[in-house]
């Protein structure tokens, strides 16, 4: 029997296998390719999504895991917290190579969900799972800042 | 090489339906302007639609680096044409009409696409606005110094046109010779700190597409399972634990027998099937080394004599104190974020490739003569790339190649899509060469350095490859001795000697690359220097710099300023410690003044870090900032604590969790001050990082009184927080 999940408000009934990691059934399967992968080891954070509001690595989730539930990915995120992570993103131009940045706004989005105004500590502590390469870490942080003080506006 | 494909395609692609005015260089190149019809031999820069909007063609691929933004800046504040307005395409793989000046081929690096495309691009940007100011003038029937463009809009009087409205004529007339570049002084956009970069809004939303995102008709899924050990090659495999996985298609010795390539109906599938796959392997000319025997021939090669000597000899100069010491230098992976990838999928002559491709020059003649067609029946289609910091300019183009040859395994007949995983990235090779050097330098009692023997033993990135003949001199490889001996230190009698170190693991230039290792070597010893000489560390340097030369007046120059800004000289109060490190690479110059401080149990955290950059003009101040920020991380992280170290010749690391980048609570405070100037831009994506090890470590010195000369840091005595 197929798997149904809901992905960005729609069911969707999934062909993959049920141990497949709903990171490739995003991408592979429903061509949702905003969502990244990394590393396949939930040890860089380019693969989050998330699932029933919050975030999760979906590298190593299996997709018979979310059976029934609502996962979102970056295509789909329209809370408030996810226009003012996206707005203080491109006003602070955070990105350069941009592939990690899908999994770090999808953080953020979660860590402004449940902290509106966060230190640097909780932001290190939150965001520690994200890597990028490019660095871009100290803009993501100014970033976070920028959308706290938006969404508090 | 010659290539001439689909360029009408490409120029109406540009402009999407109607007519467009292209302008960009013919033969000569001489600037010319054509309608989109009729544009077939002209190597088109700026393409303006008659809905006023203007697409750039940027010959440079974007790896984050900020080249798209670079070179759209350069044509739009000499067109005068609204930022929004400007579009960004890759430009497609075209050695003659799209080559880096810098390397006489279509590539990127070296931190060269702003560098090399200075002219170029404004000269395009400068065409296109006096064209369409002679196209307003017959319009209107009156003298062409009646009419300017502001903000994109034509005007004369009370007459205006929007630059859309004027391409019809603009396309029928000639373009100018030597078209008026502005004066620094009429910037509007070059030296703007506010210009958004132009692929924030799509790497912000998703929607940014990258080659691992490619998705075609038909298309297959490959994965290799590779020699286990450099120079292992393949003897047999057994697939058959393989058969039960659903969407497994086949596995097949590669034809070079590197490895078994695996197909599969999706990525899933093949990373599930290659790990049910047994292979054999003749490393009867593999690499069995570990790390141990590795170091103990690199030190050994710096106790014999060297086999090149690059400078004159120096050593007689050493005299007075001496300062001595060995430095050791690990292999490094690049690990961009977004592992290799690649498709090549079938076209009626040929074949498309989907890649986010930095060396066009050589993957297209490559990937030509593997998969046997003419260079014209390869089109390459560049996309963003999730990082590269080298890895993706490969002078073999390995990863094409695979892909390549995974396409022939195919038949032909489907499109494939290689995809590498994070496991096959660090284990793959192409690394940081592993570097020893060795130092004697003696001070004199003037408080100067007397002399420097350098000796460095390093495997070599350029020989045995196609730009050996280019890069390699004397049988020196520059790339091993970069920012040694040509330091703009005035420092008399250095010798620098060096031996190759050999190995069939390949290696690459990995970020700055000779700069890598020796910004730490040199910029760690200035500081041992100092101390013998009992100098202050920023005193001392200056003391080997004379400003009457305008190169180590630069050089001087960022080191003042960083001192100034990061308040050297002040107190350092107790548990904290502040180092500097000043390095020339790319033709740019970075100072930075690091803090750190210790904490109860001796670990060390990364405070903040002030940076000092003279690049030139900056056309982008804000990408500048960023590159440096970027650069400084890149560097920091390396030093800290990554390394691919060998057992028996088989890579030890993983994944992320054994080679750990840099993370956000790593990351520290970086203020970066860039020298106002109105010289030619050099690089800026490399230049930040040389320094970044160096000043860490003469600030752990400085806290702490420990050297460290072997890296990374935390497997030599370094804790960090």
């Amino acid at each position: 029997m197929a798997i149904s999940v809901n992905i960005n408000g729609e069911t969707r009934d999934i062909e993959s296998e049920g141990d497949t990691p709903l990171l490739w059934v995003i991408r592979d399967e429903l061509n949702l390719t905003g969502t990244k992968f990394g590393c396949g080891v939930a040890s860089c954070g380019s693969c989050t999504v998330h699932v029933n509001g919050k975030p999760q690595r979906s590298c190593v989730t299996p997709v018979m895991a979310v059976e029934g539930q609502e996962v979102t990915t970056i295509e789909a995120v329209e809370s408030a917290e996810a226009k003012a992570v996206q707005e203080a993103w491109q006003e602070l131009d955070v990105v350069q190579c941009g592939y990690c940045q899908s999994g770090q706004i999808m953080s953020a989005i979660g860590l402004l969900q449940e902290n509106s105004k966060p230190t640097d500590t909780d932001i290190n502590s939150y965001m520690q799972g994200n890597a990028c390469r490019c660095a871009t870490y100290q803009r993501i942080k100014a970033a976070i800042h920028l959308a706290a003080t938006k969404l508090e506006a | 090489m010659t290539i001439r494909m689909d360029r009408r395609a490409f120029l109406k692609a540009s402009g999407a339906l109607g007519t467009t005015l292209v302008v960009g260089f013919g033969t000569g190149g001489k600037l010319a302007i054509a309608d989109n019809h009729h544009a077939a031999d002209l190597n088109a820069f700026v393409s303006i639609a008659d809905d006023d909007s203007v697409t750039v063609i940027v010959k440079h691929f974007e790896m984050g680096q900020g080249t798209a933004t670079g070179l759209s800046t350069l044509v739009a504040e000499e067109m005068d044409v609204p930022w929004d307005s400007v579009k960004v395409r890759f430009a497609p793989s075209n050695n003659d009409l799209y080559k880096n000046l810098a390397f006489g081929g279509q590539g990127t690096g070296g931190s060269t696409a702003i560098a090399n495309s200075w002219e170029q691009y404004r000269i395009a940007g400068a065409g296109a606005r006096e064209v369409l100011i002679k196209a307003a003038a017959q319009l209107w029937d009156i003298d062409a110094k009646e009419v300017v463009i502001e903000d994109g809009m034509v005007k004369s009087g009370n007459k205006t046109v929007g630059i859309g409205g004027l391409v019809s004529i603009a396309a029928g007339l000639q373009a100018p010779e030597k078209p008026t570049l502005k004066d620094p002084s009429q910037y509007k956009l070059i030296g703007n700190n506010k210009l958004p970069r132009k692929d924030s809004a799509a790497k912000t939303t998703g929607k940014a597409t990258f080659a691992m995102d490619v998705k075609v008709p038909n298309m297959v899924y490959a994965m290799v399972l590779r020699a286990p050990k450099f120079g292992g090659i393949l003897k047999s495999f057994d697939a058959a634990g393989a058969a039960e996985v659903k969407g497994f298609i086949e596995a097949k010795a590669m034809p070079n027998n590197a490895g078994v390539a695996v197909f599969a109906d999706s990525t899933w599938a093949a990373i599930k099937a290659r790990r049910l796959i047994t292979a054999q392997w003749d490393d009867s000319a593999a690499d069995g080394r570990g790390s141990d025997a590795r170091n103990a021939e690199m030190m050994a090669m710096l106790d014999a004599d060297p086999v090149y000597d690059a400078t004159g000899n120096g050593e007689a100069g050493i005299t007075g104190k001496s300062v001595e010491a060995d430095f050791m230098f690990p292999l490094l992976a690049h690990a961009p974020m977004e592992p290799l990838n690649c498709v090549i999928e079938p076209t009626e002559n040929g074949v498309r490739v989907h890649d986010g491709t930095q060396f066009h020059m050589i993957t297209h003649p490559t990937l030509a003569a593997v998969l046997q067609l003419a260079p014209e029946n390869i089109e390459i289609v560049t996309y963003y790339a999730g990082g590269s910091f080298g890895r993706r300019a490969n002078p073999t183009s390995d990863y094409h190649v695979e892909a390549a040859l995974a396409y022939l395994l195919m038949g032909g007949q489907k499109a494939v899509k290689l995809v590498w995983t994070r496991e096959d990235d660090l284990a793959g090779g192409y690394y940081r060469p592993q570097v020893a050097h060795r130092a004697q330098i003696g001070v004199g009692d003037d408080g100067k350095i007397s002399g420097w023997k350098h000796r460095t033993a390093a495997q070599s990135i350029a020989k045995g490859t196609a730009l050996e003949g280019m890069l390699v001199h004397n049988g020196i490889d520059h790339f091993s001795i970069e920012g040694i001996a040509d330091t703009p230190y005035g420092i008399d009698n250095m010798s620098v000697g060096l031996t190759d170190f050999e190995s069939p693991m390949p290696v690459l230039w990995w970020r700055s690359v000779g700069h890598s290792h020796s910004g730490y070597v040199m910029e760690v010893l200035m500081d041992m220097a100092a101390e013998a000489a009992a100098a202050d560390p920023v005193a001392f340097r200056l003391a080997h710099l004379d400003e009457s030369d305008a190169n180590q007046a630069r050089f001087a120059g960022v080191l003042k300023l960083a001192a100034e800004q990061s308040g050297w000289g002040t107190a350092i109060p107790k548990g904290r410690g502040r180092g500097v490190a000043v390095h020339k690479s790319f033709n740019s110059y970075v100072a930075l003044v690091t803090d750190v401080s210790v904490n109860a149990d001796g670990a060390i955290s990364i405070d903040k870090i002030t940076c000092a950059v003279d690049c030139g003009i900056a056309v982008n101040p804000d990408v500048v900032h960023a590159q440096m920020e970027g650069g400084i991380g890149y560097g920091l992280g390396a030093v800290m604590r990554n390394q691919i170290t060998l057992t028996d010749g088989v890579v030890d690391q993983m994944n992320f969790p054994q080679y750990q980048p840099l993370r956000i609570s790593d990351m520290p405070d970086i203020s970066v001050h860039i020298v106002p100037s109105e010289l030619a831009p050099t690089g800026v994506g490399e230049p930040g990082l040389p320094p970044a090890g160096p000043s860490l470590a003469n600030a752990i010195f400085s806290a702490t009184g420990q050297r460290v000369t072997s890296l990374p840091l935390d497997a030599n005595g370094v804790k960090f927080a």
